[in-house]
């Protein structure tokens, strides 16, 4: 059940605008929020305002508003870097999780291709390590490396549960591993991985750690140094943030040694004809103009989560969690993707119902005002291994309510029905 | 938008229904695949031997309801069709498909397949739509290319 009184997710609603539409005549359910959150109206305001009176470039230029700029844009790194429990000049700004992945395995085929330095540098023969239930994002950029260098992918299975654990890990690396990718909580799962004894494993061995933290990051207390990892990835829009901006968050050391990847001004001390040097991160890594109003938005959607208190609205999510998967298993000719057992899951559901395709399962919940995410949720791997093509999902985020998880479970008890199966 | 628009009867019975369905060896069949749920179909059309008229549509596939029922409502009434009609009946379709509701299938013209005029309502359904005659016109093509 909910951890909010109503009263208090009354005042949260009310600061999420959109839930106050109607969706096919039907108040909006919003159970979509491991896609893209919702967004608070205090930092889309706080947004709109920057950009209409203080909009300047960042990093250039002696004019007071470059300057006010340039502080703000600072100012919100290190806030966003607070949240995380990183110092800001480890937290790289991005276009989001996919692209910070992908800079990581761009950096590895330059590295690669030139034989230095040694950490970012594959030869063939050499391992990946990623999991049964990563997101495409975690593993396309990894088969384009191993295309590349001839590296081979070795995927860890998981449970018929879709559980990950360590021990799979492990049976799958060996003195090759160079790289382990994995995610912290799979986006289709929802089941949190034990990231720390993983990413132990990674690093005893020498190989680069990355955390796909898209479905962690804002459903709990994030603290990127405890995931023991070299880099940890997440995006701002499924944190209540803006579109168009994520992180690439790195150790200080793995910053340092990772080859640039996108260059041009902004990163560079000394530039000539023939060569330039460059700024230490995280400036190597942001050539051009940078993310400003985005960069403002996410701080400030940050600092809302912080304030409405991100303890409070993890046991909330996970309460409501445990409600709405507890009823989808209760609805007959439902398969619910992923153990009931897992030791701890975000409050997410995926689910395959019998004799009816996802699609047709969204759009039936569509008309009755719910916004569910139906398809292969970017995990196409996942599905085939746990025998289904796609699914449908129910997310949670702050504003859910116990409202919300009772009509979207009559609405599914009802699609079978409507479909001619029941 | 109402969902009895989208999911008529004979929609939901030719879901079930699927005519059509069974490839056989031979022919020119075509794959199309739907990247956004993952859909697919491959579907090969079967011409009289002065490759004239259209004698038969044979398709297996996965999908929603919606790019079932085209499928099997295609089949049962483009069969026999000439070449020639049945493109141009193609594009009619598709353009009622793609008007957002602004164009509605004649039942005269399209019989069964009228029931899919509420589909162009719903535009991320379109595609489930077209994805059987997109196959149809593909498969044409390469069997118009294997003439040559």
């Amino acid at each position: 059940m909910s951890q909010f009184t109503p009263e208090q997710s009354a005042a949260i609603r009310a600061e999420f605008p959109q839930l106050s539409e109607t969706v096919s005549g039907h108040p909006l359910v919003y159970l979509d929020t491991a896609a893209t959150s919702l967004r608070p109206r205090i930092a889309v305001d706080l947004e709109s305002e920057f950009a209409l009176r203080h909009t300047a470039a960042v990093n250039r230029g002696a004019h007071s508003l470059a300057g006010e700029a340039t502080e703000a844009h600072d100012d919100a790194r290190a806030s966003i870097a607070a949240f995380v429990g990183a110092r800001p000049n480890q937290l790289v700004f991005t276009s989001n999780a996919t692209e910070s992945i992908n800079l990581i395995a761009l950096a590895v085929q330059l590295a690669s291709a030139v034989g230095a330095p040694a950490r970012f540098s594959l030869a063939t023969g050499d391992e990946i390590v990623v999991s049964e239930a990563e997101h495409h994002a975690n593993l396309i950029p990894w088969q384009e490396v191993a295309r590349q260098t001839g590296a081979v992918i070795r995927v860890a299975p998981i449970t018929d549960g879709g559980e990950l654990t360590a021990e799979a890990v492990k049976s799958v690396m060996s003195d090759r591993t160079r790289i382990v990718a994995f995610s912290a909580v799979s986006n289709v799962l929802g089941i949190s991985n034990p990231v720390r004894a993983i990413s132990d494993l990674g690093r005893a061995a020498g190989a680069i750690v990355v955390v796909d933290a898209c479905q962690s990051a804002a459903h709990g207390r994030l603290d990127v140094e405890s995931y023991g990892a070299d880099f940890v990835v997440f995006s701002a829009h499924k944190m209540y943030g803006p579109t168009g901006i994520g992180a690439l968050w790195g150790t200080t050391k793995i910053l340092a040694e990772m080859p640039v990847v996108l260059t041009g001004g902004a990163m560079i001390t000394r530039v000539d004809y023939d060569s330039s040097d460059y700024l230490p991160a995280p400036a190597k890594f942001e050539p051009g103009t940078p993310r400003l109003t985005q960069a403002i938005g996410w701080a400030e959607s940050l600092r809302y989560v912080e304030s409405t208190g991100v303890d409070a609205i993890a046991a909330h999510e996970e309460a409501l969690g445990a409600d709405l998967f507890a009823g989808v298993a209760d609805i007959p000719n439902v398969r619910i993707l992923g153990t009931a057992d897992a030791v701890h899951r975000v409050g997410l559901v995926s689910f395959a119902v019998d004799g009816v395709h996802p699609h047709d399962v969204g759009q039936y919940l569509d008309s009755r005002g719910i916004a569910a995410r139906v398809g292969h949720h970017c995990a196409q791997p996942l599905h085939k291994r746990l025998g289904v093509d796609s699914s449908t999902r129910f997310s949670l985020g702050m504003y859910s309510t116990s409202d919300d998880v009772a009509l979207a479970l009559a609405a599914l008890a009802d699609v079978r029905t409507f479909f001619g199966e029941g | 938008m109402e969902l009895d628009d989208l999911y008529q009867q004979i929609i939901l019975d030719h879901n079930k229904k699927r005519a059509g369905y069974g490839l056989h060896p031979g022919g020119f069949p075509s794959h199309q695949y739907n990247p956004t749920c993952g859909d697919e179909l491959t579907l090969t059309v079967r011409l009289s031997e002065d490759g004239a008229t259209i004698s038969a549509f044979e398709w297996e596939g996965k999908g929603c309801s919606i790019s079932q029922a085209s499928a099997s409502l295609m089949t049962s009434e483009a069969t026999g069709m000439s070449v020639i009609e049945f493109e141009s009946f193609a594009n009619g379709f598709r353009d009622a498909m793609r008007s957002r509701g602004t164009i509605a299938l004649s039942e005269d013209e399209y019989g069964d397949l009228a029931a899919l005029s509420g589909v162009s309502k719903f535009v991320a359904r379109v595609k489930c739509a077209m994805l059987a005659w997109v196959a149809a016109e593909d498969s044409l093509i390469l069997t118009r290319e294997s003439l040559n």
